[in-house]
This record gives structure tokens, sequence and C-alpha cells, in this order.
């Protein structure tokens, strides 16, 4: 019987007869629906998944006129972590003119708002000289990263210790004082950005920190729509369902704690966010085959559902890629023709 | 991997017209479909044709929205961003601070 060569989400190889990678599309279908309480795929579907994914080539790609743009979480980051010695400005350069980005992005080793906030002005100069020698757009990634607020890192208590004492309103009470630090770091240096000509504001790995990770960053969204109309806001998440790690947060009456990509992109949306960036996240134990039906039969539904752009967040890890630190080109072009072609979303 | 989903479903960024259509989804919000029949338009190419380096590089050139190797004595940087917002209709944060610096 003829076997097909696939991966786990651990990225080992696995070989399954086509009937068992035919079941992988239907049990992962099935799970997304399930837990989402959204459709499955359909069987057409279903099948375009195993044409992708039976076929022997070590890549694949979609039909000419279905390509999409991208947007990326730190461009310098991909290239510093290489130990290539070359400056940020240099890597956007090299992204732009080496690989053929539509866009590129600008940010911090730390990564996260706080760590900016004392650098800006650093920032805001690299920024404005690299703006100067770019053509395609420019944006500045951080993650609102609300951990950093707690003690001993930062100024507020630490909820988990408090939990762990069954203190659950002073945990509370911790939460709701970082999300008000969280949402002034956020806003402060979105703003000095944008006066220094930045394209847009990425939110990257929002939710991270749960329910007052995602309150903060639709908080800091919303003000900065006020003061900046035009300016561009990407809010990309963390993971699939938002953690509720204070557990009665609310945004517009709607409990934050436990949302779904398509729940979460309404609200986003209502705050003013430009381009929406859901996550699905790799079952290791699983194979690529059933994470990615997963992966299509969420997004799907939330680019239904959606107004504004969606470029989902197609990283090691999540969106039907293995968690390994080298991602085989087999899995990341699979998924990528799987996700586009299904989905008929806006953007990586 | 950036370089993986690049080849396998991405626009192809200046060596195309990828840029300009994440210039329209990020000013005015469009979806994909949307911005890339608002860039074809403009470029009075086809849809299929935005994502084609040959059509593309051509009609860049011709309208001086920057190359990925610009010969010289052609528009670089910021100046492919005056030529870039006056087809597509929007505002560039960045060239809009670059006037008001350079008193334009």
């Amino acid at each position: 019987m003829k076997k097909i060569r696939t991966r786990m989400g651990d990225s080992s190889l696995v070989e399954l007869t086509e009937g068992e990678l035919k079941r992988e599309f239907e049990e992962g279908t099935q799970d997304a629906a399930e837990r989402g309480k959204i459709p499955a795929i359909t069987q057409e579907e279903l099948d375009h998944l195993f044409d992708i994914y039976s076929s022997p080539s070590r890549i694949a790609g979609v039909e000419m006129g279905n390509e999409v743009i991208f947007t990326y979480d730190s461009t310098c980051g991909e290239v510093q972590r290489t130990l290539t010695p070359i400056d940020r400005t240099q890597s956007l350069q090299l992204f732009e003119r080496m690989l053929g980005a539509d866009t590129v992005e600008l940010g911090h080793n730390d990564y996260s708002f706080k760590a900016v906030k004392p650098v800006i002005s650093y920032e805001r100069n690299v920024l404005e000289q690299a703006l100067l020698i770019t053509t395609v757009p420019v944006l500045y990634g951080a993650m609102p990263n609300l951990g950093l607020y707690y003690r001993p890192e930062g100024p507020v208590q630490n909820p988990s210790e408090l939990m762990a004492a069954g203190k659950i309103n002073e945990a509370r009470e911790a939460h709701e004082e970082a999300i008000e630090y969280a949402v002034k770091d956020m806003v402060f240096v979105a703003s000095e950005l944008y006066e220094s000509g930045v394209d847009a504001i990425d939110f990257d790995t929002t939710g991270s920190a749960g329910d007052p990770d995602f309150l903060a960053t639709l908080r800091a969204v919303e003000i900065l729509k006020k003061k900046y109309p035009e300016f561009c806001i990407e809010m990309g998440m963390s993971g699939e369902f938002v953690l509720g790690m204070h557990g009665e947060l609310t945004y517009n009456d709607v409990r934050l704690a436990g949302l779904y990509p398509h729940q979460q992109i309404q609200l986003a949306e209502k705050a003013g966010v430009t381009i929406f960036g859901p996550v699905i996240n790799t079952n290791t134990s699983k194979t690529c085959a059933w994470n990615v039906a997963r992966v299509v039969t969420f997004l799907k539904f939330c680019v239904e559902q959606s107004n504004i752009p969606v470029h989902a967040n197609m990283g090691m890890g999540v969106g039907g890629l293995p968690v390994t630190p080298f991602v085989p080109i087999d899995a990341v072009s699979r998924a990528s023709q799987a996700v586009v072609e299904i989905t008929r979303l806006d953007g990586l | 991997m950036a370089a993986t989903h690049a080849i396998a479903s991405g626009m192809g960024g200046m060596r195309t017209a990828g840029d300009l259509v994440a210039r329209m989804q990020m000013s005015r919000g469009m979806r994909i479909k949307e911005a890339k029949k608002y860039v074809a338009g403009k470029l009075n190419v086809s849809p299929v044709e935005l994502s084609d380096p040959l059509v593309m590089s051509e009609r860049r050139e011709d309208l001086k929205l920057g190359l990925i190797n610009p010969p010289p004595d052609s528009v670089k940087g910021i100046e492919s961003k005056f030529h870039i917002a006056e087809l597509l209709g929007v505002e560039i944060n960045s060239l809009r601070r670059f006037k008001e610096k350079s008193g334009i």
C-alpha cells in the first residue's frame, strides 16, 4: 500500500497511508469545530488539503494569482539571532532588497514596550534613518508583555504569588493595576514612533499574559486611533484562545477569557485595529496534517467574520508549522499554500 | 522560514507590487482582493500581473516606484515614496514628516 511521507507537530518524519492521512484532516477539522463551536471545513476543502499533503514534491505553492502580502514580527531579530554582525537598518534593507519583503519591521532586542520606553530616543533615530533609505512600509513591533509589570521586574504585586496565597481579589487588583501601566507605555511609545513617521505599529504576541494583556492592548489601540485616526495598527495574537489569568475582565461587555480568533477579531475591529493576526497553536503529538486542518478551520471562520485584513501567524509552532528551531521547507510551504488557498485570508 | 513562505505564497515585495498592495491594506484597510484590484487599476495591469517580476519591474521603472537593484540616476528610498503616494492616492506618514522637516 502506498505510503505518504509527512511530519508530526514536533517535525519528525512519519509515513501514513492515504486513508490515514485523510482521517488526520477529518479529525483535525472536527477538533477545531468542537472547540470553537464553528463549522468544519467542506469535503472539497478536505480534498484540497489531501492533494497538497499527498504530493511527493519537496515544496508546495499557491496557484499564480493567489499570492498574498506579508507582515513580520521583527525582521531585525530574524537576522540578529543568526549572529550576523550587521546593523538593524541593514537588516531591513536585506529583507527589502534581497528577500523581496512586502513590508519590514524594526524592533528592539527585548521586543517589549516597557523595555523600549527608556530608549525611545534611540529607537526614533534608527527608525527615522531607516525610513529615508527604504521604499516598502516600515512597521515597528513590540509586545505588550504584561508580565514585565509584575514583581520582581515591575512595580505591581505578583498575581501568581497572591493566587498561591489564596488572595484572589488582590491578584485581580494587581492585574488591573498592571493594565494601567501597560496602556500608558504602549500609547507613549507608539505616539513617539508615529511622530517619527512609522508606517504602522505592531502589537505582537498580544494576550501572552492572558486577558489583562489583551484588554490593555485593546485600550491602547482605542486611544491611539482617537489620537491618530490614520495610524495603521496591527494586532498579532499569542495563542488561539485568551487565557483567563484574571477571569472577569470584559471589553464592550464581552468577557475576554476563553475567546477564540473569530471572537477576538470582532473586539479588535471595535477598538480600531487595522490588521489582525490570529494564532492557532501546534499540537506536537499530532501530525502536521491534523494541525493544518485545525488551523484552516479556525482561520476560515475568522476571515469570514472579519471586515479588516487578516494576516495569520505562520511562524514556528503556530499555523500548522512544527515546533522546531529549523522548520523544514516541506512543512512550511504546504501549510502556507493550504492556509492561503482555503481560508482566503489577506496576508501572513 | 520567511524565504520559504515568500516562495510558496508571497507577492514578492519590490520585485513585483507586494509593497504597493500592502500600502492599500495599511492605509485604507482594504482586503487582499480589493487592494490588488485597486493597485492593478492604477498600474494598468491585471491582478495576476501584480506578482510578475518582468511586468512589474518595467512598470516600476516607468512610474519611478523604486527597484530592488536600482540603476544610477533612478529613484531610491524616500524619493520613490513621492511617486507611490501620488500613484495610489494615499498619505505616507514618513513622507509627510520628510516634507515638513525639509520645508517642501
